[in-house]
């Protein structure tokens, strides 16, 4: 039931408004409006229960084993949410003078300062507010690079065919042409592909490591070299760093930009959706670069450095600061972790991968690199059971839903068919992971024994498989009275 | 489903139907539908437009993909398929009488560069391997 | 460990099922020259009482304001459910809802937030919101462009927000996008949409029509929409929310109504925080659908036949599309977006009017009653929502910052993005203020004018 539905006319929260209607006004007539709003007339016990009893029908790392690939779903600590939300921070105005958010800006301070110390870059800007805002600003820096040096002929961006697909959109969005490379069977880019590819109108390389498909970059350093000695430079995309944190840094590899996905390796909450925040790291030479603001330290006073003392800089890319709550999570989650927490991040989210992926080989789920060492995911293939059974690997992810564990990313990447991306972030226990191969070789057998209802899963959920043809062919996306 | 051995197909799975007046209709083939899934938005190029060959000049949208329909030859259209806008799902019941757009080729030697039956399903065959 | 729960007897185990000995091996295909355990510049970590101790210390520094600065974020009173039920675990810690059977609670949230806005908005359909206000814009700009075809040209108003106007210009540039910006009537503090057809000869795929607009001034509407659809361009309407319980809503503008609409999310129930997280909204008419980015939900039947909702329109977005997508975006701002559905709901229609109302009765009476102070006038004669730009006799950053000393934080200094205007003050009392706030605030000005 949708909550216009609860809705009665001239129903309303007495104590949410204000009380006494007010007479002043001088808005002229013709720019009142005439029409009525559809907001609905409810309680705020209807309110309250309507969204309660919706948010029950989500999973939520709060409540199920998420193991989403490429989307490091960790437990968000608690603690992290209610001291970022403290009444002084939520009234903070943005506009507000520096000297009255000393306090929130030396947060913001220490937190490009711990960031740039985990990646090993010179610069973090911390303005971006989602993954693909990072890379758009990312990419947006490579150009304000080149054009900076009057090399305007740089108008390609290579991309492996395994990237996220936000790496080629973002490449068009600044204006350059992607070019795709290919993957070898192992898993690593093709390196004679990339030295084929490279050239004078090279800008630079987008590239994932440990990559999409789970396995760590063994020619990172050769490539990083390639993409150099052509005068591009090279773009880290951190979605994966939780794999490799406080053991390899992209600054050591040779980047010269990249992105943090705070929601993923700094446990911000994904909120079903957003908001993200996504800072920028950068190697020296891109310095002048960065997007605007940035925290800078004097003596013991904090202040917003704008685009008049960085002449270069590519800008703003928000009306303000970025996502100023969630960054202010992360930093009390880096703080809570420290310096070892930060180690044992990568260590334990590579045991629980590598763990999982023996587990599940060992019952008969075939791994599609197996010859390689899981980073903080891996992929399992279910294409010779779709040969032999139909099922399909949307099917097993829709079945596990039924048995009370959220599915692994499915067709993605798009490179391996029929594929699971399986993602145990550190936080989940072994007994967790004992329990998950268990259900998952319930489903082995099952697919063999009824594939049809399989076929048909979920089967416990609130709704059952739902009908994306209508949804797109007959276009329902707002709620009408009476319709 | 058979491929029809009166048309001719482009590698980019387009088929076309050269007609008697001298245009010819353009259509996605069988195969291509099978691999996008449930139509559910189609998007056509304009009548008058002069299209290149191989040039993107048409949209077909499933629930999973969006994939742009190429044209096969150069020529101007001269008529567009619009009630497919409405009901899409034709494609997929019959890629072959759901056409999207005809053409005047322009330089008709392009035609002969177009991909026969066999060699077209030859090409579909090894696609699946 | 923190957030770690392995015992030792896990690891010994969990190795052993690998087929290591130690975690370290794990590693193994890692180049030896880059592996770097050196972490010089985290500190060691707290407890979770140390943290806290640290964070309110923090807080406490920061203190709390009378606030009268709007500016794009406007203080609003958020009812306490509002928050209470966004942090539910089940809404907070849970990821985009592509697995549509096990996140049916976000799908007909975000559902019932389109059907909201759009109905705000008096647009056809609306997304499930995008990054903020300015983005927003932006992100419509460049649908603009992409449905006109035949212009890469913008119109903006320099009555929009100057800090907007700079992320369009930074986001669009990129793809050979031109930004033309409009002077404004100096005396009126709008755009006259008769001074346009004269000197815009240009074709262009849309123009910008803020409503309220940046000094607070509210624009003729309906005759700049019109004019824009007169030349074969669409208007963009980029609104404040709450404004809209008042005022007409961009789907209403002209003869035709808006195109496009966008806007800053945060006064529906997100706190100001330092500028972020908020959303941006943005609606438009069914005809452009499908130029939209963003993430779209639709409401659709299960096998059964039963209601149920999910993400549509996917084939436009960049995990399908890559190169070819409408934009890069692939979030939402899913949990703020929660907040400003249940606020929707909470405060209804009629308390969303009221909101307005005193909002908009506040700043009049404010305004009133600092306008009786010596030197201190109205910038512009046009009529205004819930802000207001006032000219002082005395160099604005001193007064501000002696304002401060009392407690209050009386406005934003429109020195540094409109110099030519002088000792320029915006100024901003939502539904928050008391008639004491407003009353004290005049008497303190006075104190440091005088």
């Amino acid at each position: 039931m949708l909550i216009f539905e609860h809705s009665r006319p001239g129903r309303r929260n007495y104590s949410q408004s204000p009380t006494t209607p007010v007479t002043k006004s001088a808005i002229p007539q013709s720019l009142l409006r005439k029409s009525k709003v559809l907001l609905p007339e409810v309680s705020e016990m209807d309110t309250v229960r309507h969204y309660t009893r919706l948010s029950q029908k989500n999973f939520s790392i709060d409540t199920e084993f998420y193991p989403l690939g490429s989307c490091t779903m960790k437990y968000n600590p608690r603690a992290c949410n209610s001291l970022a939300m403290l009444p002084q921070f939520l009234s903070r105005h943005p506009l507000a003078p520096e000297d009255t958010g000393q306090g929130f800006l030396a947060c913001m301070y220490e937190l490009q300062e711990i960031l740039k110390a985990v990646t090993g870059m010179a610069g973090v800007s911390l303005t971006p507010m989602a993954g693909a805002q990072g890379e758009l600003i990312g990419v947006m820096m490579i150009r304000a690079y080149h054009e900076s040096r009057g090399d305007f002929f740089r108008t390609e961006i290579i991309v492996p065919d395994a990237a996220h697909g936000t790496n080629p959109a973002t490449a068009v969005m600044c204006g350059f042409k992607v070019v795709e490379i290919a993957t070898d069977k192992d898993g690593n880019v093709d390196l004679d592909a990339l030295k084929a590819a490279v050239g004078p109108q090279t800008a630079g390389l987008m590239l994932t490591n440990p990559s999409t498909l789970g396995v760590f970059e063994e020619n990172v350093v050769e490539m990083s070299r390639v993409v150099h000695q052509a005068g591009g430079l090279l773009y880290y995309d951190g979605a994966n760093l939780n794999a490799v944190l406080g053991k390899v840094k992209p600054g050591d590899m040779g980047f010269d930009v990249i992105h943090i996905n705070l929601h993923k390796t700094f446990s911000t909450p994904h909120g079903g959706g957003g908001p993200g925040s996504a800072p920028v790291g950068v190697a020296e030479r891109l310095l002048p670069f960065m997007p605007v603001p940035i925290v800078a330290k004097e003596g013991d006073t904090y202040r917003w450095v704008s685009e008049k003392e960085k002449p270069q800089s590519i800008g703003r890319l928000s009306a303000h600061m970025g996502n100023a709550g969630v960054l202010l999570r992360a930093y009390i989650y880096v703080r809570l972790l420290g310096m070892h927490g930060m180690h044992r991040i990568s260590q334990f989210a590579t045991l629980n991968a590598n763990y999982l992926m023996a587990e599940l080989r060992k019952a008969g789920f075939e791994i599609a690199y197996p010859n390689r060492r899981a980073s903080h995911e891996f992929i399992v293939t279910l294409k010779d059971i779709k040969d032999k059974t139909g099922v399909t690997a949307m099917n097993l992810a829709k079945r596990l839903l039924d048995k009370g564990y959220h599915a692994p990313t499915t067709y993605f990447p798009l490179l391996v068919p029929e594929c699971l991306l399986i993602e145990p972030a550190e936080t989940e226990s072994k007994e967790t992971l004992d329990a998950f191969v268990k259900a998952m070789k319930e489903i082995l057998l099952e697919i063999e024994q009824q594939p049809e209802m399989i076929k048909g899963a979920p089967h416990t959920m609130p709704v059952r498989k739902l009908d994306d043809v209508k949804a797109a062919r007959e276009l329902d996306l707002a709620w009408r009275p009476g319709a | 489903m058979s491929i029809p051995t009166n048309l001719k197909y482009s590698k980019s799975h387009e088929w076309v139907k050269p007609e008697a007046d001298g245009t010819v209709t353009v259509g996605i083939t069988h195969h291509a539908q099978e691999l996008l899934g449930d139509m559910v938005f189609i998007e056509l190029p304009e009548v008058g437009r002069e299209l290149k060959q191989k040039e993107e000049c048409a949209v077909a949208e499933s629930v999973k993909a969006a994939a742009d329909v190429y044209s096969p030859i150069s020529g101007e259209v001269t008529a567009v398929n619009s009630p497919l806008v409405d009901e899409p799902g034709k494609i997929n019941e019959d890629a072959y009488s759901a056409w999207l757009f005809k053409l005047k080729p322009s330089n008709a030697a392009e035609l002969d560069g177009l991909l026969d039956a066999a060699t077209y399903t030859e090409l579909v065959e090894n696609e699946g391997h | 460990m923190p957030f770690i729960p392995h015992t030792e007897e896990d690891v010994a185990e969990m190795l052993a099922s690998i087929g290591a000995k130690t975690i370290e091996e794990l590693f193994d295909e890692i180049p030896k020259e880059l592996v770097s355990d050196q972490l010089t510049g985290v500190p060691p970590g707290l407890s979770e009482m140390e943290i806290a101790r640290l964070m309110m210390e923090r807080a406490t520094k920061d203190g709390f304001y009378q606030n009268f600065i709007g500016a794009g974020a406007y203080e609003h009173h958020i009812p306490a459910a509002v928050w209470q039920i966004t942090t539910r675990g089940e809404f907070y810690s849970s990821y985009t809802p592509y697995q549509a059977e096990a996140s049916q609670g976000t799908l007909q949230l975000l559902y019932e937030y389109q059907s909201m806005m759009a109905s705000l908005t008096g647009m056809d359909v609306s997304n499930a919101s995008m990054y903020d206000g300015a983005t927003a814009l932006a992100e419509a700009a460049l649908m603009a462009v992409r449905s006109h075809k035949t212009s890469p040209r913008i119109l903006i108003p320099q009555t929009v927000h100057p800090v907007y106007r700079q992320v369009v210009r930074a986001i669009v540039s990129n793809q050979n996008i031109e930004v033309v910006e409009l002077p404004f009537c100096t005396e009126c503090g709008q755009i006259l949409p008769e001074s346009l057809e004269n000197s815009v000869h240009e074709e262009f795929a849309a123009l910008v029509i803020p409503q309220p607009n940046f000094f607070g001034v509210l624009e003729q509407v309906d005759a700049l929409t019109d004019w824009a659809h007169s030349r074969n361009a669409f208007a963009i309407g980029m609104v404040n929310p709450t404004a809209l319980a008042l005022l007409t809503p961009p789907g209403e503008w002209g003869n035709k109504g808006a195109d496009i609409a966008v806007g800053e999310g945060q006064p529906l129930g997100i706190p100001l925080s330092s500028g972020g997280p908020y959303f941006g909204f943005m609606a438009c008419k069914n005809e452009l659908v499908r130029q939209m980015p963003g993430r779209i939900i639709g409401r659709t039947t299960d096998l059964d036949n039963k209601e149920g909702f999910v993400l549509t329109l996917q084939a436009r977005e960049q995990h399908i599309r890559r190169s070819k997508a409408t934009s890069n975006i692939c979030t939402n701002q899913g949990l703020m977006v929660t907040a400003a559905t249940i606020y929707m709901s909470l405060v209804g229609p009629e308390g969303l009017r009221r909101v307005a109302a005193q909002s908009h009765a506040n700043t009049l009476e404010l305004v009133d009653q600092l306008e009786k102070i010596k030197g201190v006038k109205r910038v512009f004669s046009g009529p205004i929502f819930h802000e207001a730009t006032l000219t002082l006799p005395a160099p604005v950053a001193e007064v501000l910052s002696k304002l401060k000393q009392k407690g209050i934080l009386a406005g934003l200094n429109l020195q540094e993005h409109y110099p030519e205007m002088g000792n320029a003050l915006l100024v901003c009392a939502t539904e928050t203020k008391t008639a004491d706030d407003l009353h004290n605030y005049a008497e303190a000005l006075k104190q440091v004018l005088s």
